[in-house]
């Protein structure tokens, strides 16, 4: 599959912007983190600018951006409607939560409990943005029980990265955060390696074969493509990546995206406070960001729909 | 809305039924199907670069060509492919916006330009890339089955059928209803036992293809009887061709 970079960047910051307001809107009413109401404005400012940038950033893959209203209706059968409304409702608690803690200095009783639902549709939105890709049945490598455990990982640690990194800004030392953020990334990990395992291990059940209805005389090979030129189908669902360029980038992702953060976190986390933790908590930060945009670039990158089938794909 | 049509036995479920043993591949439906629409309901089907290199362009309908088997019981077949109308086209449930419908009356699939907002989910969710984005309008598209000629009554009766079947020269492609079992497309896909495309996605498709039929093969095949002919000696040169030749070179000077 194409992967377009405003979907790349929807997916990654959204899912980080989230995961953070998920963290900061549970975290909050049960005194977890610095009750400062300065702090409220960074924390819930990057959150939402994060979320908020990367929905915007996924209008600019629409054809028609101006129509985009209209994608909130049909939340009963379509994922991808549905996480308009959830991510767009999730605002509306959200920004109560942020006037009552930032402006009146509250956390507690109802303003709480607005940031506790803010958080439960910022982790349903995350669940969303997972399902739009795991309900396409001609992409196995989206088709598949660890995309949606994949996304919700992967945004939890780019939170909980961002989170640890802030508080250490107003307590100046290791908290929950960094210990919860250590942990993530570990379980981020896992969950990468447990996907490219899954996609490189299992192909669809769909072949040239099924998708002809052919097959009874032997084999099936394309002789003739349809058209000599490229069309639509072939630029959107025919890219492909070279197995070595796939390999090399995979490194890349493990290393920027969970080597690095797992190191500098872990290090943080023992140094406890100083400038040098805040450095690496910050270098943590910078690192998954590279790392989970290359990783959701191969996410697309490596993704084969069954139309290639079509046009000579030995499989998908 | 989205939400397919609740579904009843008997229910209209109209298109196409593909002969695989009969199609040679000479891309008339393509070209019709193209002409049509390019004027029709789901009007234009531009083209990109049309006169350069990398030219593309908006098809309804697209012919492919395969080989089946090694050897002497190989054959060649020509695959045309368009949408499918399917009983569980996910190309609708994914949409956002309700542009993309299935018409209960018929089953027909159909996309409203006008709400559609372009954001390509519904091609990622066809598992036989039947829809193609215009790039121009920011709109997607696909085939209407010709919903602007099978029920256009300024059209003769026998000419209400979609243009790819009209034109077909060979007559491998037949339309009607394929939910009514006594139909004659219901009797041929009986007959031919018609085979649905990707049936373990579970999209049900409407389409039929009918696989190409088994050859009657002789037990043995004898030599062809142009191998003497082939294998004819070369004579030698006689006064004649010596002559021939001197009076060639005469004439070049």
């Amino acid at each position: 599959m194409q992967p377009a970079l405003s979907i790349v960047f929807f997916t990654t910051a959204s899912g980080a912007g989230f995961a953070l307001l998920m963290l900061v809107g549970l975290g909050a009413p049960l005194g977890l983190l610095p009750q400062d109401p300065w702090f409220g404005f960074v924390a819930l400012g990057t959150a939402v600018v994060l979320a908020g940038g990367g929905l915007a950033s996924s209008a600019f893959h629409l054809g028609r951006p101006e129509r985009a209203l209209r994608a909130f209706s049909q939340w009963r059968s379509s994922w991808l409607s549905r996480e308009g409304v959830v991510s767009v409702l999730a605002f509306v608690p959200a920004a109560v939560f942020g006037i009552g803690w930032v402006f009146f200095g509250v956390t507690r009783g109802a303003v709480g409990l607005c940031g506790v639902l803010a958080a439960a549709l910022a982790i349903a939105s995350v669940y969303c943005t997972g399902m739009i890709y795991a309900s396409l049945k001609p992409i196995r490598q989206w088709h598949n029980g660890w995309v949606v455990p994949n996304y919700l990982a992967l945004g939890l640690m780019a939170g909980l990265l961002l989170l640890d990194f802030l508080v250490r800004f107003w307590v100046g030392r290791a908290t929950m955060a960094a210990l919860l953020a250590v942990i993530a990334v570990a379980v981020a990990w896992w969950s990468k390696e447990r996907y490219w395992r899954f996609i490189d291990t299992v192909s669809a059940l769909s072949t040239v074969e099924t998708a002809t209805a052919l097959g009874s005389r032997g084999k099936v090979r394309m002789l003739e493509p349809p058209h000599t030129e490229e069309n639509y189908l072939l630029k959107e669902m025919g890219f492909r990546i070279a197995r070595k360029h796939a390999a090399r980038l995979r490194r890349v992702a493990r290393l920027a995206g969970f080597a690095v953060p797992a190191l500098l976190s872990l290090a943080a986390l023992l140094l406890r406070g100083g400038g040098f933790a805040i450095a690496a908590a910050g270098l943590a930060v910078i690192a998954a960001a590279l790392g989970l945009v290359i990783e959701r670039w191969l996410f697309f990158a490596e993704a084969k729909h069954t139309v290639t089938l079509y046009y000579g794909a030995a499989s998908v | 809305m989205t939400d397919l049509p609740a579904q009843h036995p008997g229910q209209k479920k109209l298109g196409l039924v593909i002969d695989l043993d009969l199609c040679v591949g000479c891309h008339a439906c393509a070209t019709a199907c193209k002409e049509w629409n390019t004027g029709g309901h789901m009007a234009p089907l531009p083209d990109f670069h049309p006169y350069g290199a990398g030219v593309w362009g908006v098809w309804f309908n697209r012919i492919h060509s395969f080989e089946e088997g090694e050897g002497p019981g190989a054959r060649t077949v020509h695959f045309p492919k368009s949408c499918l109308h399917c009983e569980e086209p996910a190309c609708v449930t994914v949409c956002p916006t309700g542009a993309s419908y299935k018409r209960a009356e018929d089953g027909i699939v159909l996309v409203n330009e006008a709400i559609c907002i372009g954001c390509q989910l519904c091609a990622w969710a066809c598992p036989y890339g039947a829809r193609e984005f215009d790039a121009d309008e920011g709109v997607m598209k696909k085939c209407t089955l010709c919903i602007d000629r099978i029920y256009n009554d300024t059209l003769l009766a026998e000419d209400r059928i979609p243009a790819c079947v009209m034109v077909c020269p060979t007559k491998a492609r037949h339309f009607g209803d394929l939910g009514d079992a006594d139909s004659p497309v219901s009797e041929l896909v009986a007959e031919r036992r018609g085979r649905d495309l990707m049936p373990e996605l579970g999209y049900k498709p409407v389409n039929k293809y009918l696989p190409p039929r088994r050859e009657r093969m002789v037990e043995a095949r004898r030599p062809l009887a142009l191998d003497p002919v082939m294998a004819e000696p070369e004579r030698p040169e006689g006064i004649g061709d010596r002559l021939l030749r001197w009076a060639d070179r005469v004439l070049s000077r």
